[in-house]
């Protein structure tokens, strides 16, 4: 059984059809791509599995449970992680209370044990300080943890994103153009990355249009092209497919 | 962190009684009783603040609830059921002290509810109220939710000034004294002018222990999580819809017992307690001590109070109110607190340890900052 099977997914958004009837599989421990040209409808079927919008048809399953139509913290509750195109950090607080916040679903206290400052509270506070240092220690931010998120580097704000999904202990992490905006440096070092990442037994399913990242990195890529699939397969397939050349490739021939 | 968490608050009980030394040796004891109704309007300032600042939700409807809160314990404690006293539910309830005799001006003893079930009830029902409201308003953003809530404070209003039961334009008179412990009433008598003074600042006090505590949990970093960046909160698995609406009943739970409180202190409540007015100086002063900052708005509530009550703004203690809040706006919009020393305190500390990887120029960019806006309204940034 797959993690995640999507079957027949359809979004319009005014007379506009973003996602038009795609179905695919993301097994479990695989590193997958979702690239297309702008406007091909990867963000929102991204955010059809994140829970972010409701698709019009079609079902999402999720470790055999049903997720289309639930919100988001249910999604998330389910063990989907996900980053955002553009950085969603938290201001105001610190890189390490933003990935605390990932382990938000690690904890249980609610409202009043932390009003009363209840010692369970207290205890449950402390792993989750210790797990997200440990995390972005994974990472090699351990040092930024004290620093307000929103003014580190571009690159080292990324990280911190990642290092929040990752502390939520995920099944699968989305990842909504993780190299956007990094340099070739730093997107290497992400490929390197999310190669430690599967071997934590994560699956990934991102939305990427660095092509050496997808083609070197990724175990299979689904092409989307004004919200139909027109491939799915692993790397080299795709990228032998005519009209994946064709639609998303053009005629540069790259 | 264990101990040093709470030095702020022993601090500020330290100022407390540092402030009523000085007016008993200045013979202004009777200073003590406009701090303490400044403390109880505070008390309500905090739950706002939290709202506002915390949950990233505005309320215009505040006074509302610390109206309800007040008029509940006033219109309960203040029943007379003495005529019904052989009727056999009232004989009952009589029995185990939810009614309770006290004496009338007039000579001769009224039943009424015992004013520590009314406190219970005013809780109660400002709580349920802002639990069934907050339902359909919490989902409304920015100037949404300002009209709404805007219109429930109205309604309050009116209620409150529409209803003979309520007293009308009158309100209510006659609160009986509160029976906080024994020996400790909390009431207008000039006799227990010190005791109310350190019983309202022990309340605040112990305020702002719970609401410190909770801002530094699991559920205060979400609230800030929800403020920051909603969307990304939702994403982590946070239950925006349901930790908005827990801090929506807390802030109003926290005003109501305000109200009550500060009805007992003055042995009455009007409806301008619960007018828009009234609401819209809660907003400044949370506004002006800061979003986002618990001891800014304690300091501003119980400066501006303070003088707001001695009568030191005169006929214009609106227009202050008003001209307070624009400059906010203008030249503080983080609040008092943020214009300073935190910039400073911060560049002091991070010159003297070289960093591993400098911090970019990005710095002081307040641009998103969320504190900017007095609705604390951000385009919801819905992606299509």
């Amino acid at each position: 059984m797959p993690l995640l099977e999507v079957q027949g997914v359809s979004k319009r958004f005014g007379g506009v059809r973003a996602v038009n009837n795609v179905s695919f599989r993301v097994e479990r421990g695989m590193i997958k791509a979702v690239i297309g040209p702008n406007g091909a409808g990867k963000t929102s079927l991204f955010n059809m599995v994140s829970g972010f919008v409701r698709p019009d048809a079609g079902t999402i399953t999720f470790a055999g449970a049903a997720m289309h139509g639930q919100p988001p913290h249910r999604v998330a509750a389910r063990g989907i992680s996900r980053t955002f195109q553009n950085i969603r950090l938290f201001p105001g607080m610190s890189a390490l209370e933003n990935v605390m916040v990932g382990r938000y679903l690690r904890a249980r206290a609610g409202f009043l044990a932390g009003m009363l400052g209840l010692g369970r509270a207290r205890r449950e506070d402390r792993a989750a300080g210790e797990r997200a240092l440990e995390v972005m220690d994974f990472l090699g931010i351990a040092h930024l943890a004290e620093a307000e998120a929103t003014s580190l580097a571009y690159g080292q704000q990324r990280a911190v994103e990642l290092a929040r999904a990752l502390a939520s202990e995920p099944e699968m992490l989305l990842l909504d153009e993780p190299a956007a905006g990094l340099n070739m440096r730093e997107t290497r070092d992400l490929a390197a990355l999310l190669g430690r990442i599967r071997a934590r037994g994560i699956t990934v399913l991102l939305v990427e249009h660095d092509m050496s990242l997808v083609m070197g990195t990724c175990d299979e890529v689904l092409v989307l092209s004004y919200g139909e699939k027109i491939a799915d397969a692993d790397p080299p397939t795709v990228q032998k497919d005519p009209q994946v050349v064709k639609v998303y490739l053009g005629d540069e021939e790259c | 962190m264990p101990k040093p968490r709470h030095l702020p608050v022993a601090i500020f009980l330290s100022a407390a009684v540092a402030a009523h030394l000085v007016a008993a040796q200045a013979g202004k004891v009777f200073l003590l009783t406009q701090l303490t109704m400044s403390a109880y309007y505070t008390l309500a300032v905090l739950g706002l603040s939290l709202l506002m600042g915390y949950a990233g939700q505005i309320s215009l409807g505040h006074a509302g609830f610390f109206a309800v809160g007040g008029y509940t314990s006033a219109a309960l404690s203040t029943l007379d059921l003495s005529a019904h006293r052989t009727a056999g539910a009232v004989a009952a309830l009589a029995k185990v002290g939810v009614l309770t005799l006290r004496p009338q001006l007039f000579g001769g003893e009224a039943l009424g509810v015992h004013p520590w079930v009314a406190l219970l009830c005013a809780v109660a029902l400002s709580a349920a109220l802002a639990f069934v409201l907050g339902i359909p308003v919490l989902r409304l953003k920015g100037h949404y939710l300002a009209m709404a809530t805007l219109g429930v404070g109205t309604i309050v209003f009116a209620v409150a000034l529409g209803t003979p039961w309520l007293g009308a334009a009158d309100g209510i008179t006659g609160v009986p004294p509160f029976p906080l412990v024994a020996g400790v009433q909390v009431g207008g008598s000039s006799a227990g002018r010190v005791a109310n003074y350190y019983v309202a600042f022990g309340l605040l006090a112990a305020a702002m222990v719970l609401l410190a505590n909770l801002v530094q949990s699991r559920a205060g970093r979400a609230l800030r999580a929800i403020h920051g960046a909603e969307d990304a909160a939702n994403a982590m698995g946070v239950d925006t819809a349901a930790l908005k609406l827990r801090t929506f009943v807390l802030s109003a739970v926290l005003a109501a017992v305000a109200g009550a409180f500060l009805t007992h202190l003055n042995a009455a409540i009007g409806p301008s307690e619960a007018s828009i007015m009234k609401s819209v100086k809660y907003v400044a002063i949370v506004a002006v001590g800061g979003m986002g900052s618990l001891w800014g708005a304690l300091a501003t509530s119980l400066t501006l109070s303070f003088l707001s009550l001695r009568g030191y703004f005169g006929e214009l203690d609106d227009a202050v109110f008003g001209l307070v809040l624009v400059t906010a706006m203008l030249f503080a919009p983080r609040g008092i607190l943020a214009l300073r020393p935190q910039a400073a305190l911060a560049r002091l500390r991070r010159s003297p340890a070289p960093e591993p990887e400098p911090i970019p120029p990005h710095e002081e960019a307040p641009g998103d900052e969320p504190a900017a806006g007095l609705v604390g309204a951000r385009p919801s940034e819905e992606a299509p």
